[in-house]
């Protein structure tokens, strides 16, 4: 294919791709997401090439990898499009049956449909399934439709036009429209998107750059990973569009190296669009040049910190500094620079599609549009979902996630990762977005929900999320390295029956000292988890230490003393 | 000129110093331990933390090390909040380092006595705030040790943890610049001995053929003869006996 060199031949492209296609032929979808991966969608994938060619359909059926659908509980999951019939636990053995008899004659295979838990009734239809239906996927629905490998795919869904729309706006114009349909950062930290741009734009200097974190290490988190994997150009889309905004003319995705499909089809995308000409020299003859480079992270949480992660891509140790002068204005290699997430850049483009009247009408006040979450633990329905700000807890995890499993008693959920804190079962109604959470002494993170149910110890819950951070610090900073290590030896002793009624008091004093002393997030952070456990089940602390007891009966608290 | 007030005082410092240079310039003390003004701030052992309250009215604990001065900034070096943290980070130090004196008399000064935390294991006096390393990359400019690993594992080293430091020329600015003596230096017969937390490194001395004092390490007057382009040979007498 031929650069583009203007808006129009986009469209004639994306006309002539659509033609194509007849939207009447079947198409047999596969998740071949990550979790999926696991469950075995590449023989299944494989099985269905095979047996098309067998059953010579190869004109009536097209199969299509895809990535993540979310629901990866119930994987490997198949999709027969376009009637979206949706079975679940598919295995090699299933797919002759599901070609001769759902594509052949239009036959449900009864036992691969999903049963509804709480009527028993059997249900045929992906949008019918409550997981799905509760949902409101869009940032993440595409990834069901499309192959991440193919450009053609993203174009057929109207990939890039929100690009083609934005090169004919001013940059003010942009971020106006950014500002007004109230994007916060999906990465943590929930800062106005567009006040950061407007920052970097304005910094002082001619070369400006723009990154996407893609260095998602919340234990549990998987949803930016989700998102590049199984739609990359979504957010390429969106770091071109900021890019031109800011006026920054290179860019870098920084991604993990363990999410090794994720780095494949970004690589992939990221050729393709240059191919096309929707990165490099004058894209679609805008006269705009813009080109992105792929960095990958070496497995370090911290990195995931916009000082650490932008001393790990000039090559240095990737360590945190003081920010008392911003990345926006002086990060990468000293140069103003602004930092999004996956998640984030992936809601520009439909911001600039469908306008911020439209997106700012879902969420709520300070919180708009939808948010990806990840929901594992004791939870029935594990997986991805997308959901409007502003829905409840009790909504999303017993509606959407199906409650808890082997009819156990909801206890807490821990939201915003390692760095957020726990919410207990009196504040489930508590409505999700960033300030509420912030409220409620956790955080809304990067979408992370750790879902615990009454077998779990909340004191061993936060010894484990203090040693997740001890075992990332940086040790730069002394709060932090020494702090997180002595927090550790008193959660320790407490869980092994040695624990002192004083030592309430000394985690307080301790993590008081490490919100306000430690050098980064990480360290500001750390104490979340204790204290939030101590804030809504002191109790459980008291009877570890005063009673030698653990109520969840999960430390052994004679431990210590056989020693 | 900039115009701030720190502890109630009025002052004036010139842009672009830190609120603790500022506060040094006038005689007003903040603790720190990781602070060296002949490297870059570094920010590590956080005892600087100082309250400011900017001219818009913005209130927040910084790190007087770091933070630059400004118009109408008004600093407090050591309200209730700022010597409660600063107890409870020397009482961190008196775990980590309980052989130290420097942190013992430091923590002595702010009325902390004894700690309330765990004494760590395999003590040494070194409190990991990079002072050495700095000092011997920016200032010397040879990197001969640096810091390796990183959280509760991180430690001062050679490259590769080797016992020998082959870039080492052996002018102990490390031991100068470490603020809690946890390297030391003596020169004894011709012998320059310096110890790190983790090994020993030892360099022949010069000896001057006036006076007949040894002067400096024979590596590093190679060094400094190789960076200046001068020959060698102008370095057999040392500095006090040269003409």
């Amino acid at each position: 294919m031929a650069k583009l060199k203007s808006p129009g031949e986009l469209e004639t492209l994306r006309n002539q791709i659509t033609g194509q296609r007849d939207p009447n032929k079947t198409v047999v979808t596969v998740c071949n997401g990550t979790g999926c991966h696991a469950h075995g969608c590449q023989a299944v994938t494989a099985a269905f090439q095979a047996e098309i060619g067998k059953q010579k359909l190869g004109a009536k059926v097209d199969v299509r990898a895809t990535g993540c659908h979310g629901f990866c509980e119930r994987g490997p999951l198949v999709v027969i499009q376009p009637q979206g019939i949706f079975y679940q636990r598919v295995r090699v053995k299933d797919v002759p049956e599901i070609l001769t008899e759902t594509v052949g004659k239009g036959n449900p295979v009864e036992r691969l449909l999903y049963t509804d838990r709480a009527s028993g009734q059997k249900i045929i239809k992906e949008h019918d399934v409550p997981f799905y239906k509760l949902q409101k996927r869009l940032v993440f629905g595409n990834n069901g439709s499309i192959d991440p490998t193919s450009i053609e795919d993203y174009l057929a869904v109207g990939g890039y036009a929100a690009l083609a729309k934005a090169l004919s706006m001013s940059s003010e114009a942009i971020i106006a429209e950014v500002k007004k349909a109230g994007l916060r950062g999906r990465g943590g930290g929930g800062f106005p998107t567009a006040d950061k741009w407007q920052s970097t734009r304005s910094a002082k200097g001619d070369i400006k750059y723009v990154i996407c974190n893609a260095d998602e290490g919340d234990p549990g988190a998987y949803m930016d990973r989700s998102l590049a994997e199984g739609n990359p150009h979504s957010f390429l889309e969106g770091m071109i569009i900021g890019a031109y905004a800011i006026g920054a003319h290179e860019g870098y995705v920084y991604i993990r190296n363990e999410y090794p499909l994720a780095v494949r089809h970004v690589a992939a995308a990221i050729e393709a669009a240059e191919k096309l000409g929707l990165l490099g020299k004058d894209i679609l003859g805008s006269g705009f040049d813009f080109s992105i480079k792929i960095q990958r992270g070496g497995g370090a949480f911290i990195c995931g910190e916009s000082t650490a992660l932008m001393a790990s891509l000039e090559g240095r140790v990737g360590e945190p500094r003081a920010k008392y002068i911003h990345t926006s204005e002086q990060g990468l290699w000293g140069r103003p620079t602004n930092l999004n997430n996956v998640e984030t850049w992936a809601n520009v483009p439909m911001i600039i599609n469908n306008g911020a009247d439209w997106y700012a009408r879902i969420g709520t006040a300070g919180s708009k549009g939808t948010k990806i979450f990840s929901l594992v633990g004791n939870i029935v329905n594990t997986g991805l979902v997308e959901v409007p700000m502003g829905i409840t807890l009790r909504e999303i995890i017993f509606d959407l996630g199906g409650g808890i499993p082997k009819g156990r008693a909801f206890k807490a959920v821990q939201t915003g990762g390692p760095s957020g804190g726990v919410i207990p079962e009196s504040l489930l109604d508590l409505k999700v977005d960033f300030d509420e959470l912030t409220k409620a002494g956790s955080m809304m993170g990067s979408g992370g929900m750790i879902v615990m149910d009454d077998k779990t110890c909340m004191v061993d819950v936060a010894k484990y999320f203090v040693t997740f951070l001890e075992g990332e610090s940086c040790g730069k900073c002394l709060p932090c390295r020494e702090g997180l290590q002595q927090m550790k030896a008193i959660l320790t002793r407490i869980t092994e029956g040695r624990g002192k009624v004083s030592d309430l008091k000394l985690l307080e004093e301790l993590s008081a000292t490490l919100q306000a002393a430690a050098l980064c997030a990480l360290g500001q952070q750390a104490p979340n988890p204790v204290l939030s456990t101590l804030r809504h089940f002191r109790a459980e602390y008291v009877a570890h230490i005063r009673d030698k007891k653990c109520p969840a009966g999960v430390c052994k608290l004679g431990a210590a003393k056989k020693k | 000129m900039v115009k701030l007030t720190i502890n109630g005082r009025k002052i004036q410092a010139e842009e672009g110093t830190t609120i603790l240079a500022a506060a040094r310039l006038h005689n007003i003390h903040i603790p720190t331990l990781c602070e060296n003004e002949a490297v870059a701030p570094y920010g590590a052992c956080r005892l600087c933390l100082v309250e400011i309250k900017t001219a818009k009215g913005r209130e927040r604990l910084v790190t007087s090390c770091i933070y630059q001065v400004e118009e109408g900034l008004t600093v407090a070096t050591d309200t209730e909040r700022v010597k409660g943290i600063r107890r409870v980070l020397l009482e961190l130090l008196l775990a980590r380092c309980p052989e130290s004196e420097v942190i013992r008399d430091m923590a002595a000064a702010a009325g902390v006595t004894r700690t309330r935390f765990e004494k760590q294991s395999g003590n040494n006096k070194c409190i990991l705030c990079a002072n050495c390393v700095r000092t011997c990359e920016e200032v010397v400019g040879v990197a001969a040790i640096s810091l390796a690993r990183r959280g509760v594992d991180r430690e001062m080293t050679t490259p590769f943890n080797e016992d020998f430091s082959a870039a080492c020329i052996g002018c102990g600015s490390c031991a100068y610049s470490c603020p809690t003596g946890a390297i030391t230096l003596t020169d004894k017969g011709g012998v320059r001995t310096i110890v790190w937390p983790h090994n020993r490194m030892q360099f022949a001395l010069k000896k001057c053929p006036v006076c007949g004092n040894y002067w400096a390490p024979q590596k590093q007057i190679e060094y400094i003869a190789e960076l200046s382009g001068t020959p060698l040979s102008d370095y057999d007498t040392c500095p006090d006996c040269r003409e």
